[in-house]
């Protein structure tokens, strides 16, 4: 697979993996089925990502596109956050080839999908 | 960092006695062998003698074997070759297996379009055949049996011999696709009752982009690629003169080399699959005995081939893997798929071919290195059980 060496990077030494201990929200994309599933913690605090940790079942482009992610919104405010796309992802790691643009691109929805989760709990 | 190369069915390193024995005809024989003159005799004479050490190996005559392109090419030409010779007269029924590498499968699915019959056979859980199936799918319109004699990612042996005698007294040619096999493991179109067989020479230290097409005396085949009378007007195009001379002396020295080598294969297979066994939650794929002397082929369950391969070959080893990420489709291999695997188990494939020039200690280091990989990996996966949310 032709990667980055910036891919190569976050596949080696991927950053804020793991999880969060009573976590303000979670959220999860993907299924075992098309081969990448990406999960994201989110610590919260005013409306502002304190932190941030994420897991990925998947390929080397699935675990670079949600390291990078977690750098890109770490300490960002919820509203700017969610302006964070799949493309932008793709973009600040130098590109990924045309095969791994869709199932294993998807570290922004994981990101929304983690957000969503946190706007329901705090509605209740 | 040694480099440790391990993906032996995808290709072989060219052999340096025969890149040796080729030179000549990268050089001074450069003579097109149909000419009448005497360079293009003297290439004419390599061809044919590298013609005939073929068939010796497989139990054929020289004007049995006819060269192409590789083994993508001979398996399309049997294939579409056999359909266009009888589909008009004898019946439109073709018979093959759920677990044929691609050349095979998708020339059957493109006689599927254009209005043929096909019978895609299933296997058991070790991708075996069962012949009773294929003698009970042969009908009175069938033109051809179409089985691989071993299977390129899971290394599991059809028992060819046992529908070779089905089929010939049925009266049905039989194809096997034979280019994980030949110089591997015994072949011989006679006591296993081929009609039509698939060799490429770089699956045994030979050149790329040359094969063979076996075609047993009296077998109906038509030509697929149109021009000259070369290969007996079955083949048209020069002669890819290096890449037969080639041919010819890779297959002489991996029969001659067969057995030793085998041995030594089998048993450095058995040890990594032994050790690989060792770590938690990883299953053998293919059969436990019937297999290629070098495939090793695992799931290792909660993560994904493509990252094991990345990781692998940070630390210097190539490998391969049926993930959908490796394989530039959506969906894992249809080999894996088809033996009974989810999709999960199957983008955690590893593949792992061993050759002539590994050694105990190239195993030692991967059985080094790839629980730690595993572990990495595992640790990173959101379905790893330790992993599961509460
Ligand atoms: C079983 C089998 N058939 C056919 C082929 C295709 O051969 P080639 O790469 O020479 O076209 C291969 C090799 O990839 C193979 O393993
Ligand atoms: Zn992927």
């Amino acid at each position: 697979m032709e990667y980055t060496d910036k891919v190569m990077d976050h596949f080696q030494n991927p950053r804020n993996m793991g999880k969060i201990d009573n976590p303000s929200a979670v959220g999860e994309v993907g299924n075992a089925t098309c081969g990448d599933i990406m999960r994201i913690y989110l610590d919260i605090e005013e409306d502002v990502i304190k932190d941030v940790k994420f897991q990925t079942y998947g390929c080397g482009a699935a675990i670079a596109t949600t390291s990078i992610m977690t750098e890109l919104v770490k300490g960002k405010k919820l509203e700017d956050a969610l302006k964070v796309t799949n493309a932008n992802v793709a973009e600040e790691l130098g590109g990924l080839p045309p095969v791994k643009m869709h199932c294993s691109n998807l570290a922004a929805d994981a990101l929304q999908a983690a957000i969503e989760d946190y706007k329901n709990k705090n509605q209740e | 960092m040694e480099l440790i190369y391990m993906d032996h069915a995808a290709t072989t390193p060219l052999d340096q006695r025969v890149l040796e024995y080729m030179l000549p005809t990268l050089q001074d024989v450069y003579g097109n062998a149909s000419s009448v003159h005497r360079k293009g005799q003297e290439a004419r004479k390599l061809v044919e003698e590298a013609r005939s050490k073929i068939a010796e190996v497989i139990g054929a005559t020289p004007r049995e074997i006819y060269f192409t392109a590789g083994g993508t090419e001979a398996d399309n030409l049997a294939i579409f070759g056999v359909a266009e010779a009888l589909g008009l007269t004898k019946g439109r029924h073709l018979i093959t297996t759920s677990v044929e590498h691609h050349a095979v499968q998708d020339s059957f699915l493109k006689l599927q379009e254009i209005g043929f019959d096909i019978t895609f056979l299933p296997s058991d859980q070790y991708g075996r055949v069962n012949p009773q199936d294929v003698a009970e799918a042969i009908r009175p319109d069938t033109i051809l049996v179409s089985i691989m004699h071993a299977n390129n990612e899971i290394g599991t042996i059809q028992p060819i011999a046992e529908i070779g005698k089905i089929t010939r007294e049925k009266g049905v040619y039989f194809h096997v696709d034979a280019v994980q096999t030949v110089g591997h493991i015994p072949v011989d179109v006679q006591t296993m009752n081929i009609d039509l067989l698939s060799l490429a020479a770089h699956k045994f230290y030979g050149p790329k982009g040359i094969g063979a097409l076996y075609v047993r005396r009296g077998v109906r085949v038509k030509p697929h690629i149109y021009g000259g009378a070369q290969e007996r007007g079955l083949r048209a195009g020069t002669e890819n003169v290096p890449g037969i001379v080639g041919m010819g002396k890779a297959i002489e020295l991996a029969v001659a080399e067969m057995e030793e080598r085998g041995k030594k294969e089998i048993y450095l297979r058995d040890k990594l699959i032994e050790g690989i066994l060792k770590i938690p939650d990883v299953r053998l794929n293919g059969h436990p005995t019937e297999r290629l002397p070098g495939n090793v082929n695992v799931s290792i369950l909660y993560i994904e081939g493509e990252s094991i391969l990345l990781s692998l070959d940070l630390e210097g080893i190539c490998a391969s893997s049926g993930s959908a990420c490796t394989s530039g489709s959506l969906d894992p291999s249809h080999v894996l798929l088809n033996i009974g695997l989810d999709h999960a188990t199957a983008h955690g494939s590893l593949r792992l071919t061993l050759g002539k020039d590994n050694t105990e200690e190239e195993v030692d280091r991967v059985l080094e290195v790839l629980p730690t990989v595993v572990h990495r990996l595992r640790v990173m996966s959101p379905i790893w059980p330790e992993n599961l949310l509460k």
